[in-house]
């Protein structure tokens, strides 16, 4: 496995420093171990998707990223800086992480073009014109421009998490992080979805995705982890992964998927 | 060509919707359905309908038909003949100055007239949506200003009123005001206070809620005017109505900051997440995403809340403090208008009712406007 993973790291853009350093990190819910020794660094630009049987502590692990979640032990570095109890730099690194949630999370009471500017024009103190301009690029690269003044209950649910997406796009993040952004949609969204990420993934982004789609995972992922009971167990290429799980539990876990789909 | 423009109709005959059958909709359907679906429905609804015609012609009669309007200086025999066939408004008509404005000097009284005016055309500015700016703060400060100073004077020629004079519906309308504008936001603060993570704020409101919860407003009303007064400096005295008016605030903060906290709560944690992964800050967060969603999650025991303190302000008669029910009962306290009790109240419980049904009726529409895009 250690092989894998050397191989991984010089396919990736060594030279440039990680994008994000995840080092022995541990975390519980009460007596709850749920995170244990993670480790995983993300250089900048790669796609990373994570997989793991429900309640293997892949949404704790991500959002310990932006800090939705507090990490007790361990250190989590976010482009060079350390997560802390610092306000500035939590300020600072939650400018540069987008994040898209399973449940959406749009703004029910503003409109589409309200949920998108208003982070840039509080935060990134843009002005509103610049932001409504920068909105409606980014909701047409999304393919929903039309939809700027109408609200998020008047949307299907792929055109929700479309919004949400460009949503977080509008901060100009330097990473994204997605919590198993298809899991609530109908199985006629997930592709429209996917095809936005996929998109995503060919400017560069940094991307950490947690998702079933192994489809996606082939497609775009540098690299796959797949975490069970709170540890990763494996990373390697996708195909190489896949086609040669190394452990039982991760034979196990790619049976179910498949048998699921 | 015949056949086809037949075919044609036949389909969309077809396929066109019906509507049911006119027995079955509209108000024919609903009397059937509610009112005369059986013979013991129809026998109860007949009986009830008989009783209410004949309440209905017997209030009509008592307070129009028979009622005697005005009487010369306070000759009150002709009133006194009619008693239980017609209504005295006569009363209304000697005494509506007094149940307006109280003990307000006589030469005076256009000054409560002007603020009950600046009272009411305040709310109607702050219900219309166009107005919600951040300006509308401004014109509630300047307007509040005036009235205050328009009641007391001493100014621009206007004789100083001392606060023992004021009176009537103005007394009834400065305390609801002044107290939910001010115990809106003290609320709102409240609330937010006792889902703080800094458990100092998170107990102090707790405490100020819980505490405050646990005692009648009477109570709070007898401390504010016996009590808080031995607590001041010698030689300080806060004026009797600020006193009550401070117990009013403080009292409908902790109802109104309950509603508000009901509202935080029903709100997922997804829209909190999702503002803090946007780099909110803590302010921001919660004035753009979540009190706005909470607010209008609880306009309806908002508003129940408001129009309870409207009529609680009452209570402050057991102080000594002139409002709109206490002018009123004290207007019949004269030897010639004695006994004209049930034209007295049914005058005030009108004046109650107009603004307490203003804000029900206005609660409604703004619900309903504010929700028409549903929630997710
Ligand atoms: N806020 C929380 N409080 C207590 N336990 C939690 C909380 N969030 C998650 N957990 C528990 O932590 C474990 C990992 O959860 P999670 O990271 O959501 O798993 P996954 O996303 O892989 O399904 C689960 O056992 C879950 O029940
Ligand atoms: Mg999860």
């Amino acid at each position: 496995m250690s092989e894998t993973l050397d191989h991984i790291a010089s396919a990736a853009r060594t030279d440039a420093p990680p994008a994000i350093m995840l080092d022995k990190v541990n975390k519980w819910f009460g007596a709850l171990h749920v995170l244990r020794d993670v480790s995983l660094n993300v250089a900048l630009g790669e796609r990373v998707v994570v997989c793991g049987p429900s309640g293997s502590g892949k949404s704790t692990m991500i959002r310990c990223i932006n800090r939705l979640e507090t990490h007790q032990e361990g250190k989590i570095l976010v482009n060079g800086i350390e997560l802390s109890d610092d306000l500035k730099a939590l300020d600072d690194i939650r400018r540069e992480v987008g994040m898209v949630f399973q449940s959406f999370n749009l703004f029910p009471h503003l409109t589409i073009l309200e949920n998108c500017t208003l982070a840039p024009i509080w935060v990134r103190r843009m002005p509103k014109k610049e932001a409504e301009e920068l909105a409606m690029e980014y909701l047409t690269r999304v393919r929903i421009p039309e939809q700027a003044k109408k609200y998020p209950g008047q949307l299907s649910g792929g055109q929700q998490q479309r919004v949400a997406i460009a949503r977080a796009l509008c901060m100009k993040p330097k990473i994204m992080l997605f919590d198993e952004p298809t899991s609530a949609l109908d199985p006629e969204m997930i592709k429209e979805v996917l095809d936005t990420m996929v998109g995503l993934a060919e400017t560069g982004m940094t991307m950490i995705c947690v998702t079933h789609e192994m489809g996606f995972a082939r497609q775009v992922a540098d690299r796959v982890v797949f975490m069970d009971r709170g540890e990763i167990v494996e990373i390697g290429e996708p195909n190489h992964l896949f086609e040669n799980p190394q452990t039982e539990r991760l034979k196990t876990f790619l049976s179910q998927i498949l048998r699921g789909h | 060509m015949s056949d086809i423009t037949l075919n044609a109709s036949a389909k969309v005959a077809e396929a066109a919707p019906r509507s049911a059958p006119i027995s079955q909709i509209g108000f024919v359907g609903w009397m059937r359905a509610n009112l005369f679906s059986g013979w013991l429905s129809t026998a109860v609804t007949l009986l009830l309908a008989y009783m209410i015609v004949r309440w209905a012609i017997g209030f009509v009669d008592w307070a129009f038909i028979n009622a005697v309007w005005s009487v010369p200086n306070n000759q009150t025999q002709a009133c006194r003949d009619l008693r239980g066939t017609g209504a005295c408004w006569a009363v209304i008509n000697e005494k509506h100055r007094f149940i307006l404005f109280g003990t307000y000097p006589y030469e005076e009284h256009w000054r409560p007239a002007l603020c009950i005016a600046l009272f009411v055309g305040l709310y109607i500015v702050s219900a219309m949506r166009r107005f919600w700016r951040k300006e509308l703060a401004l014109i509630w400060v300047g307007v509040l200003t005036l009235i205050g100073v328009l009641m007391w004077g001493g100014v621009l020629g206007m004789p100083y009123v001392p606060q023992e004079r004021w009176g009537g519906l103005v007394i009834t309308l400065i305390l609801a005001t002044f107290g939910l504008a001010l115990a809106f936001p003290l609320a709102i603060l409240v609330a937010l206070g006792r889902r703080s993570k800094l458990p100092a704020i998170k107990a102090l409101c707790v405490l100020y809620v819980e505490l405050i919860r646990g005692v009648p407003l009477i109570s709070l009303l007898f401390m504010a005017s016996v009590m808080f007064p031995l607590f001041l400096p010698e030689g300080m005295n806060i004026d009797k109505l600020l006193r009550a008016q401070l117990a009013i605030i403080l009292f409908a903060g902790a109802y109104l900051a309950e509603v508000v906290r009901g509202g935080l709560q029903s709100l997922s944690k997804g829209q909190y997440e999702a503002a803090d992964a946007l780099g909110l800050s803590y302010w921001q967060k919660t004035g753009f995403i979540i009190l706005p969603q909470a607010l209008r999650l609880v306009i309806p025991p908002l508003v129940n809340t408001f129009i309870g303190f409207f009529k609680d302000t009452s209570l402050v008669l057991i102080i000594g403090i002139f409002d709109l029910l206490t002018a009123g009962k004290t207007a019949i306290i004269e030897p010639a208008w004695q006994g004209f009790g049930i034209e007295v109240y049914l005058t005030v419980g009108a004046i109650y009712f107009i603004f307490c049904f203003a804000m029900s009726k206005y609660s409604q529409g703004l619900e309903a406007e504010l929700n028409r895009h549903g929630r997710r």
